[in-house]
């Protein structure tokens, strides 16, 4: 593994630019390590080094956005990079307890392509996946034909809580349209069902949260954020340590505020460009040179470490 | 008596087919048959880098539009008021709709709701 080297010769500048924009982004306590040019690993720790997951820690495993059902240039099998990205979860050193996937499980919602999704889904070695849907999840019949294939609980909702080695988990379903030219929202439903399920939830109990598109404004002309996020995070804040777990963005971008810590995740499928990225006047994907891909693409392990506020985070490209 | 009456119409017509199977083989054909029943006007619009282009139009009653998607990224076109709802098109999928009556229709993506449109239908 070769040490990052800006005046590396063949070194993609644009890389750079994404990493002074994840810089800007990331907080304080936040370190990141770069090898080959990417960003390698993370720990999120407050002495500012990275940490490794303890022997007895919780620890699971995030993936996202693996659009099953894309097939353009820049990514010809995305089958393929989720298998890849199932051998690297299935070969981890310390078992993960389960897998999350953070929406876009589909590419264009068709029964097909949900039902191949959960087909390869089962070959991680873990006991349970749980999903998420992204706005390419419901395309036809709202959230109805992602529900036919991962209905959490079997009642008919897309967003739910489980707790889980003495965290709290909460998965949403942030892509909901209530009104025209704004961005998805949560709708008055489902945070009243938030409000309810929190309830019950004891302030130092740390939190999960799983919600495709980021709950913070990333970028409105492009749709990067959630139209009534406060009312979530405002119902998040009395705690001690929520962390949320966003895709969407296919890039790792991350906010701290106060107890709370946002992290978007790399996709599975294909980049897409830097928030309001210059010279590019839409979210779409992004195709770069061959033996680069792997590199944008990734998975993320999360531990969760007792007495800390922080979950310890490990982003890991296909290839690096 | 009747009969003859029938074929006597017909024939004529009968011709005006034939001449506009030749002569309209290939790409003429529409135009020929706008003489007896004129077809409805038609607009192509795009979706492309994510936007509705052009967002905003003003059409005859009667006119048909059909949405073009030459993005790489699924979208659809869904009125406001559930007049019209495409199912989600991939790239280079078509949608048609014709506007029967005067009215504005307002529409957007439901994958990108941030994309908006409108359809105004004016006698002209």
């Amino acid at each position: 593994m070769s040490t990052y080297d800006p005046a590396e010769p063949g070194h993609n500048p644009a890389r750079r630019q994404v990493l002074s924009c994840l810089a800007a982004w990331s907080g304080a306590a936040v370190v990141w390590t770069v090898a080959g040019g990417v960003p390698h690993a993370l720990g999120a720790t407050t002495a500012g080094t990275p940490t490794a997951a303890a022997k007895n820690a919780l620890t699971f495993v995030q993936i996202s956005d693996t659009h099953i059902g894309f097939r353009k240039e820049a990514n010809p099998d995305v089958i393929g990079s989720l298998r890849h990205a199932i051998a690297d979860i299935n070969a981890l050193s310390q078992a993960p307890a389960f897998v999350v996937h953070t929406g876009d499980v589909s590419h264009l919602s068709k029964p097909e392509e949900f039902g191949k999704a959960r087909e390869v889904l089962q070959e991680i070695r873990v006991d349970r996946v749980h999903t998420i849907p992204g706005e390419h999840d419901t395309i036809d019949e709202g959230v109805n034909g992602y529900l036919k294939y991962f209905d959490h609980d079997g009642n008919g909702k897309s967003w739910y809580s489980f707790d889980q080695g003495g965290v709290h988990f909460i998965g949403l379903n942030n892509v909901l349209n209530f009104k025209m030219g704004t961005m998805a929202a949560l709708g008055d439903e489902q945070i009243i069902w938030m409000k309810t399920d929190l309830a019950h939830v004891s302030r130092s109990t740390p939190i999960v949260v799983l919600a495709h598109i980021p709950l913070w404004t990333i970028w409105e002309p492009w749709g990067w954020g959630t139209a009534d996020s406060a009312q979530a995070m405002a119902l998040l804040r009395p705690f001690g340590s929520v962390t949320v777990l966003n895709g969407h963005i296919h890039q790792v971008l991350q906010k701290v505020e106060g107890n709370i810590a946002l992290h978007t995740a790399m996709s599975l499928a294909y980049p897409l460009p830097t928030p309001g990225q210059a010279g590019i006047g839409e979210p779409g994907p992004v195709t770069v040179p061959a033996g680069e891909l792997g590199k944008l693409l990734g998975t993320r392990q999360l531990s969760v470490v007792r007495g800390r506020h922080e979950l310890a985070l490990i982003d890991t490209p296909l290839a690096g | 008596m009747s009969h003859a009456f029938s074929r006597n119409t017909i024939r004529p017509f009968r011709a005006c087919v034939a001449l506009a199977l030749v002569f309209g083989a290939g790409f003429v054909m529409p135009t020929i048959f706008a003489a007896a029943a004129p077809p409805a006007p038609t607009v192509d619009l795009n979706i492309a880098k994510f936007a509705f282009a052009p967002k905003e139009i003003t059409i005859a009653p009667g006119t048909k539009i059909t949405w073009t998607n030459r993005d790489e990224t699924p979208h659809t076109v869904t009125s406001n008021d559930k007049s019209f709802a495409s199912k989600g098109l991939d790239t280079d999928d078509k949608f048609e709709h014709t506007f029967a009556s005067e009215g504005d229709f307002s529409y957007i993506c439901t994958v990108h709701p941030f994309m908006t449109g409108v359809v105004h239908v004016r006698k002209q």
